[in-house]
């Protein structure tokens, strides 16, 4: 029997995802970002978190997904992990849910186009839905990005 | 009384106090003669020994007392300062220091003083040897000492001014009848009425001893008024059940006299009672001691005010809570701008008026708020002095410290973390770095080495150098150690510069004792500060000229910390270059601007220096300044090189936080952090130094 956990669900197009709650500080509608030059491309900025300066990925641009313009549903969720905090932008974030572990399978080879080492899992939670369990830590991860980068530099 | 609530108030204070204890110390030893220093130097021993005999650290109290009967006789010319006096006196002052440690570590502050305070007593007495002459003259003195109406230099001169203003001063001895059943209500009215016509200057027993009916029948005082004396003494009388008041107009003759000598006439009325006033003080400091106790000293302290020093009037915050401040007002300042726009969609003229004044006044509170958190740096280094004399003794040499920006503010969290740093580096340059008297001599050099502890701001951070005039860095013998700990190869050793080869000094193979001995003495755990200065997100370096000295620079950065900077625009991007790599701002022409070697320049003064388009270095999609046909610019500088940065426009000069971008982003080069500006915005900061090379 499996653990009972809540997760914070987003979507990035039509797929939809699921963060741990406990990782995530806030969920914030999309704020002023500033640019900040000479960093990745999928890093859009920085942000002013009441006082504190986060930087913000989109977290379409980070998985390879095309850009999209900012909606009314846009959202910058917060999350925290291993000291970093981060802000992932999202096309919409509405929805809590309880899951239990034991309906999450260990992910397939290929999901959607992205990288399956992004993800933890996939929830079946009805016939027609399923939620993709983020990898914080691989999604933050940025030795890798360092060499992604430097082997298209 | 549950004391425990003004434990911390206390050890801050105690700290203050042993700080210019030891400061005051130093200055003293460089002008033995300058009694002021003196009476500095006993009022911050007897508050201090007022503190701890409050607080019931007793032991403390007591040796703070030697220590100031010591300073008694000092002040009052009845002993001269010398050096074993000084030494003395500092064991003391250290031996107090590590009691209250022990007290801020949840100890008793007991220690073991005996010989401190035996040493203390037979300077008192005048039987150290060197200390022949002075004797017989602090013999008396330690007589009157025993005079409880003792007034200090304070009271003194408060009364001598006010009899050459014309006032009247008055002693006055009042005794309570035998019979009397509340002498301590008697008493209080006797004073309630003083107070009605004057101001009681000193009083023996203290107010508070009074109040407590810590006294016998009589008590005695000072008093300044425009009263008749005589009509005066009939009040007393009117007060019932008071057996006598003798009333003594005083001039400023028989106001020294009767001060200093310990006026005979009174002796009668204070000898009783000294015995049950002194419970205050410490149990074992001789009664009656010629020092007021802590509420006189209040009481005392309002005609006073004039004459005295300022105190410093603060108050100590935890630093989270500033935090909390900090970010609190972030938000608040977002909202303002939200108002602002609804005022201006609004358009009600009071609404605008009063959002335009809240604005104003935001403003200047953040501006505060951000200050809060800034402390000068000499709280670090206030404590180097008195280690550096104490080393330089021991070590028979002569060093002068110099000390340059104390005033160069810090965030608090940085002043925190690089005392420790600093204390070894210093030590380093004291040990190691100096040459013996000898040694100086001998390769033509002024007796006294110097030391120099520099502080100031430069771009985003903060330096503090060391730099001493000693013997510097001998390259070979670094390097054959270096070569022999397998730090580097002797290839490479011999390829590397002067300055190169200082550096080896922070590799951790250094870090043994007999290397001391071996190479001119550098490289105590140097290894040791290097860490932690990195730690820090800092950076030291050491240049040396051998023979002329050595140089250590350390470079830490303002983390949270406010810095001026010129904001700019890039389009519609904002950005901050800190004022302080700022030379200054100008327009050119299109025309001005030449190709160089394929490098784009533009003259300044006699010289011409390179254009950089800052645009460009940030890739700012939405300004082009070729476009132009003149261009503000940035002339900015390393060291002694300049380049000018070319901008859009300036917006003006501001204050501003330093905050980081953040550990997921790595460093970005040119980019020194960010910061929040007024309208709740992020923008980068600017590092210019990246951009020379």
């Amino acid at each position: 029997m499996g653990q009972d956990i809540k997760v914070i669900v987003f979507k990035l197009g039509e797929e939809e995802y699921g963060i741990e709650v406990d990782k995530v500080q806030t969920i914030e509608r999309i704020l002023p970002i500033t640019r900040v030059p000479k960093t990745f491309a999928f890093v859009k900025g920085v942000i002013n978190l009441r006082g504190v300066v986060i930087p913000v990925i989109d977290l379409r641009g980070r998985f390879g997904l095309p850009e999209a313009e900012f909606t009314e549903q846009s959202r910058i969720i917060i999350v925290a992990a291993e000291e970093l905090e981060v802000g992932f932008i999202v096309d919409s974030a509405n929805d809590v849910i309880d899951l239990n572990t034991d309906i999450i399978d260990s992910p397939p080879e290929v999901v959607g186009g992205i990288k399956a080492k992004y993800l933890d899992g996939v929830a079946r939670i009805s016939e027609e839905r399923l939620l993709i369990m983020l990898n914080l830590s691989e999604v933050l991860n940025r030795n890798e990005i360092i060499q992604l980068e430097s082997l298209e530099g | 009384m549950d004391m425990n609530q003004y434990l911390s108030m206390f050890i801050d204070e105690s700290n203050d106090h042993l700080q210019s204890l030891n400061e005051k110390m130093l200055e003293l030893e460089d002008n033995p003669e300058d009694i002021s220093i003196v009476q500095v130097i006993f009022r911050s021993a007897h508050t201090l020994k007022g503190m701890a005999a409050t607080m019931g650290f007793e032991d403390l109290a007591s040796l703070t007392h030697q220590m100031e009967n010591v300073l008694d006789l000092v002040r009052n010319d009845k002993l001269k300062m010398q050096d074993f006096i000084f030494d003395t006196l500092f064991k003391g002052l250290d031996a107090l220091q590590s009691m209250v440690q022990d007290i801020t570590q949840g100890g008793e502050g007991k220690e073991d003083v005996t010989s401190i305070v035996a040493n203390l007593q037979a300077i008192v007495r005048g039987e150290n040897p060197l200390a022949s002459a002075p004797a017989a003259a602090s013999t008396v003195k330690a007589n009157t000492g025993e005079n409880p109406l003792q007034l200090d230099e304070f009271q003194y001169s408060v009364l001598e001014q006010s009899i050459t203003e014309g006032h009247q001063v008055l002693f006055i001895d009042v005794a309570i009848r035998d019979d009397c059943q509340l002498k301590a209500v008697r008493a209080y009215m006797v004073f309630d009425l003083l107070e009605r016509f004057g101001e009681v200057v000193k009083s023996h027993p203290t107010v508070q001893d009074i109040e407590q009916e810590k006294f016998d029948r009589s008590f005695s005082l000072y008093y300044i008024t425009q009263k008749d004396a005589s009509e005066l003494e009939s009040m007393i009388m009117n007060v019932s059940e008071i057996g006598s008041a003798k009333v003594i107009v005083l001039d400023v003759e028989s106001l020294k006299q009767i001060s200093q000598s310990g006026a005979s006439e009174t002796a009668a009325a204070v000898e009783t009672p000294a015995a049950p006033a002194a419970p205050a003080a410490a149990p074992s400091a001789p009664t009656g001691s010629g020092v007021p106790a802590p509420k006189t000293a209040q009481a005392a302290d309002a005609p006073v005010r004039k004459a005295a020093a300022a105190p410093s009037r603060t108050i100590r915050v935890d630093i989270d809570r500033l935090d909390v401040l900090m970010n609190l007002f972030s938000e608040l300042l977002i909202d303002r701008v939200r108002l602002e726009q609804l005022a201006g969609e609004i358009k009600r003229t009071e609404l605008t008026e009063t959002v335009e004044h809240m604005s104003r006044v935001s403003t200047d509170l953040q501006n505060i708020v951000l200050k809060l958190r800034m402390v000068p740096v000499d709280t670090v280094f206030n404590r180097f002095p008195r280690m550096v004399r104490d080393l330089a003794k021991s070590l028979n040499k002569k060093i002068d410290l110099v000390i340059l920006g104390a005033e160069t503010e810090l965030d608090r969290t940085v002043i925190d973390e690089i005392g420790d740093p600093l204390v070894h580096l210093l030590r380093n340059a004291v040990d190691h770095g100096v040459e013996t008297t000898a040694d100086r001599a001998a390769a033509g050099k002024p007796e006294t080495g110097t030391i120099q502890l520099r502080a100031f701001h430069s771009g985003n951070h903060v330096f503090i150098e060391i730099e001493d005039d000693g013997y510097g860095v001998n390259r070979e013998k670094v390097a054959a150690k270096a070569v022999k700990n397998g730090v580097v190869s002797s290839e490479e050793a011999s390829s590397l510069t002067d300055d190169e080869v200082a550096q080896l000094l922070f590799a951790p193979g250094f870090s043994t004792a007999e290397v001391i001995s071996d190479i001119s003495g550098r490289g105590v755990g140097l290894d040791v500060v290097k860490t932690k200065i990195e730690s820090l997100g800092g950076t030291v370096l050491i240049t040396s000229k051998w023979g002329q000295g050595t140089k250590f620079s350390v470079q830490l950065p303002l983390t949270l910390s406010i810095i001026s900077a010129m904001l700019i625009k890039l389009g519609s991007e904002k950005y901050a270059i800190p004022l302080s790599s700022i030379v200054e701002t100008g327009m050119i022409k299109r025309s001005q601007i030449r190709s160089l070697h394929g490098y784009t320049m533009v003259p300044y003064r006699d010289a011409h220096i390179p254009l950089l388009s800052l645009a460009n270095i940030f890739d700012v999609a939405d300004f082009d300044e070729t476009a132009e046909e003149e261009t503000e610019i940035v002339v900015i500088r390393k060291g002694d090189r300049l380049a000018a940065l070319t901008v859009e426009e300036f917006i003006g000069q501001n204050e501003i936080v330093i905050k980081n971008l953040g550990k997921y982003l790595p460093s970005i080069p040119g980019v020194a952090g960010a910061t929040i500006l007024g309208d709740g915005q992020v923008a980068l900061i600017i590092d210019p130094n990246t951009f020379i090379k």
